[in-house]
């Protein structure tokens, strides 16, 4: 059974449709990006998927259940994590803090007015921020970070509900190519360590073709195209999106 | 009644409704502009009525009575400038919280002043010349001067439409109410902006001051007065509306009018007087329209207006030397009783500040780490205070017994207030809070037969042994120490970093499983509980409780509180409380202006010590602390 299923999708703003008709599957272990121009509809998409907007037609089941109505935060309980194009964290604690938050939510024990937090699941939270390479900040405050480093602890936090499904606004937006390359390859490696699926959105093309494992293409709200990158490289659509066919003018003068 | 008389009060609704309205409208244009919420406008009203007076009586006749109204809008006008210039153009930057405080600063100034240029006696204006009589409207006398108020408001508001709508700087305004920032890149002189919109509100709120002189006796409890009654009013009508300020004034006006009509209501099983609750109903209204329409009738949701203020440092365990330091305090608190046997007075200043700690660090809960800045913590110190008393005289319960219940009675308003508290933010959020307070405020003080009105419920002494001064203060001591730690403890706790994670980003809290309306409205419930012991301990110390206790300059005290001692650290609120509390009392002892010398004090702390004084004293320390740690 596929995690995520997406069955043909819309969602309207006044009257521009945003999103009309998409359909696409994610199975288990599988890094799917969703490609397109800007304007494309992929962050319309994608926070239908997140629960931050309600579609107007179609459905999306996670895990066969369907989302409708949910609020982002039960979506999270369903097993899906998730981090966010502009990346940021809870400043006023530290870097293990906002680990330790994500775990305290997952374990239900944010009512508790009682046990010291700072004490609960530590260890776990370390674990996770080595998986990111971040133990040795663990304790310094998060608001003083790089914005690299932010991105990495964003990741911490989504893996701490040990998801089935991890939704990645721009993973790697707003950083240095050498540090772009580092975080996909690090999301690669532990999209096959721990078998979770991964969709993300991406701008730079040498991360999509060099690390998906397969490609959605959305242009003005409609899926265009579904496949490998070389079956997607070699798509007349894609490429006619991308770089234009050159007919523009013509059938405009004609 | 008739169908007469309920006309007429409508039209006496009308008239009122103009006061309300020229005020509103420049606190809303200020708000609108620059984002300072002007508690002080309240206090150039009450000044265009004081100086019209003079100028009325001073000059005499016709001119001196409506030359003298327009002299005093434009005086008035130039006061508003000289606010901005010397003042507010300095804290713009600073966070909202400080804005408010100073400008509450002013208010506490201008009280004084007022009362030290004209004393304290209330001032009856000269009838208006030329409108001195009267029409005869439906078989009753209608004042001609409240008949020319009526269509004094609707005047200006279609002046000020055309004028925002065709004028350059109307243009301005109506730009940097949408989007300062982008006004400002445009090139536009925002200092010159600033100032104009200020002097202009400010004399909109002298004209309405000035008014009133032939309609009401001018007198000192103005000021807050109209305040609470501005701040419906641009709420409801939405921040930043002219116009919407002109349609709530007639509604809270015509709510009010029609709740003197209406007067007694039978219902065959319960009769009261609708006349007694139109302070209750203004704020039901606002209370509804929040509700319902969160940015007012006809506001706009304000675009999220940054947050300047430094993120906070990560909470940790009091160090060892904090711990060792607290200890201390204890100590010396605990031998208070023997050291000052000699000085009874000690022992009730001491139990004050305690129930002052109590007070602010149970605001500081929800102001701090869960964002929410709330101007009706005196509701919850009421609601205790009122509920023990309450149920001691009324109930029969024991002293303890009504002490203990104080917090659960706060509890349970906190709960009903909060959950529609907790869907606003910003200055919404904290207007709703008010309007929740005063509704609290209102009901204690209209329902004269459960509550004893203004009189307030006396008789309220603790039994032996708390009837001793030193044995209550250790009561208090307890009950202080308990408080303190127990909102300390669980701050410490996922619940208290929930709190701070929704604060921190609602976005993000949400994202990880965080309910965070649910996690702000139980903070609030809490904060409301524990302010709850405040007011129960107070009832107790003073013997009775009355309306003043817990009106809005309770509220508008633990602020300052909270403030003074900065609100990013846990210990702030304590310090803040304590500073705050001994100045009050002996300054109080000192001066007849203890107002206005506090509202010097005030003034300077913000401007000096934009962190609060235990922010300044931390930020210190850890600079001393880097040039060490940099040394070795």
């Amino acid at each position: 059974m596929s995690v995520l299923t997406v069955n043909s999708l819309g969602k309207s703003f006044g009257g521009v449709r945003a999103v009309e008709n998409v359909s696409f599957e994610i199975g288990k272990g599988e890094f799917l990006a969703l490609i397109g121009p800007n304007g494309a509809g992929k962050s319309t998409t994608f926070n239908m998927i997140n629960g931050q907007l309600a579609a107007d037609t179609g459905e999306i089941l996670i895990g066969g259940k369907s989302i409708a109505g949910m609020a982002p935060r039960d979506i999270w309980r369903l097993g899906v994590g998730r981090t966010f194009q502009v990346a940021a964290t809870f400043g006023s604690m530290t870097v293990v803090e906002n680990v330790q938050m994500a775990l305290i939510s997952h374990a239900s024990r944010l009512l508790n007015l009682w046990r010291p937090a700072a004490s609960l699941y530590r260890e776990r939270a370390l674990e996770l921020l080595a998986q990111v390479g971040m133990q040795d900040a663990a304790d310094r405050p998060s608001r003083e970070l790089a914005y690299g480093d932010v991105k990495r602890i964003e990741l911490a936090i989504a893996l701490a509900n040990d998801p089935q499904l991890l939704l990645m606004d721009e993973p790697t937006a707003g950083m240095a190519p050498r540090e772009r390359n580092d975080l996909i390859k690090l999301v690669k490696q532990l999209v096959i360590e721990r078998g979770i699926s991964v969709l993300f959105t991406e701008h730079s093309m040498d991360v999509v073709f060099s690390y998906a494992d397969r490609i959605i293409v959305l242009a003005r709200g409609r899926l265009i195209a579904d496949g490998d990158a070389a079956a997607i490289r070699d798509n007349a659509k894609v490429r006619e999106v991308y770089f234009g066919t050159g007919k523009t003018f013509q059938g405009a003068s004609s | 009644m008739t169908l007469d008389a309920f006309l007429f009060q409508a039209l006496n609704g009308l008239s009122t409704a103009s006061g309300l309205f020229f005020i509103a409208a420049g606190l809303s244009l200020i708000f609108g502009v620059t984002r300072i919420v002007n508690i002080a406008h309240g206090s150039l009203y009450m000044l265009g009525t004081y100086i019209a007076y003079t100028l009325a009586t001073k000059i005499g006749g016709a001119f001196g009575f409506w030359g003298g109204i327009v002299l005093t809008a434009l005086f008035v006008g130039v006061i508003g400038a000289a606010i901005e210039m010397l003042l507010l153009r300095r804290i713009y930057r600073a966070p909202e919280l400080f804005q408010l405080l100073a400008t509450f600063a002013l208010v506490l100034i201008f009280n004084d002043m007022t009362l030290w240029l004209w004393g304290p006696e209330d001032l009856l204006g000269p009838r208006a010349p030329g409108l001195a009589g009267a029409v005869e409207i439906f078989g009753r006398r209608l004042p001609s001067y409240d008949l020319f108020l009526i269509f004094v408001a609707p005047a200006v508001l279609i002046l000020l439409h055309f004028a925002l709508a065709k004028s350059r700087f109307g243009r301005l305004v109506r730009a940097a109410t949408q989007d300062r920032e982008m006004v400002g890149a445009l090139g536009v002189n925002q200092a010159v902006l600033f100032t104009s919109v200020f002097a202009l509100g400010s004399l909109l709120a002298g004209l309405g001051g000035a008014l009133q002189v032939a309609r009401e006796p001018a007198n000192l409890a103005m000021d807050l007065a109209v305040i609470g009654d501005a701040f419906v009013v641009v709420v409801v009508g939405g921040m930043g509306s002219i116009t919407g300020a002109y349609l709530a004034a007639i509604i809270i006006a015509e709510v009010k009018a029609l709740c003197i009509a209406i007067g007694v209501v039978d219902l065959g099983f319960i009769k009261f007087n609708a006349s007694k609750f139109t302070l209750v109903a203004e704020f039901i209204v606002m209370a509804i329209v929040l509700i319902v329409r969160p940015y007012g009738l006809l506001g706009k949701p304000q675009g999220n207006v940054r947050s300047v203020a430094e993120p906070e440092a990560p909470i940790r365990p009091a160090a060892p030397l904090l711990k060792a330091f607290a200890a201390v305090v204890l100590a010396l608190l605990l031998a208070l009783p023997v050291v000052a046997q000699s000085s009874p007075y000690v022992m009730v200043l001491a139990t004050d500040i305690l129930i002052a700690v109590i007070f602010a660090t149970s605001l500081h809960f929800i102001m701090g780490p869960g964002g929410m800045h709330s101007f009706g913590h005196a509701a919850y110190f009421g609601l205790g205070a009122y509920g023990a008393a309450l149920l001691l005289k009324s109930a029969g319960f024991p002293m303890l017994a009504a002490l203990l219940a104080a917090p659960a009675v706060a509890l349970l308003g906190a709960l009903l207030f909060g959950w529609f508290a907790v869907g606003l933010s910003g200055v919404y959020l904290a207007m709703l809070t008010l309007a929740f307070a005063q509704i609290v405020w209102a009901a204690v003080f209209q329902w004269e037969t459960f509550t004893g009105g203004s009189n307030g419920v006396i008789g309220v002494w603790p039994t032996a042994p708390f009837n001793k001064a030193w044995v209550y203060y250790l009561l208090a001591l307890a009950l202080a120490v308990i408080s303190v730690l127990l909102l300390r403890r669980f701050l410490f706790a996922p619940f208290g970093y929930a709190m701070r994670a929704g604060r921190d980003s609602a976005l993000r809290a949400e994202a990880i499983g965080i309910d965070v309306k649910r996690i702000h409205w139980l903070g609030f419930a809490i904060a409301g509980g524990i302010c709850g012991i405040a007011g129960g301990l107070f009832a107790f110390a003073k013997g009775s409780i009355s309306p003043e206790a817990i009106a809005v300059g309770r509220s508008i005290d633990g602020l300052v509180m909270v403030l003074l001692g900065g609100i990013q650290t846990l210990v702030g609120p304590m310090v803040g409380a304590s500073v705050f509390a001994m100045l009050q009392d002996t300054i109080m002892r000192q001066t007849e202006y203890w107002r206005g010398l506090l509202g010097c004090v005030i003034l300077f702390l913000v401007l000096a010590f934009p962190q609060g004084i235990a922010g300044a004293f931390s930020m210190l320390w850890s600079r001393f602390d880097g040039k060490r740690g940099g040394r070795a």
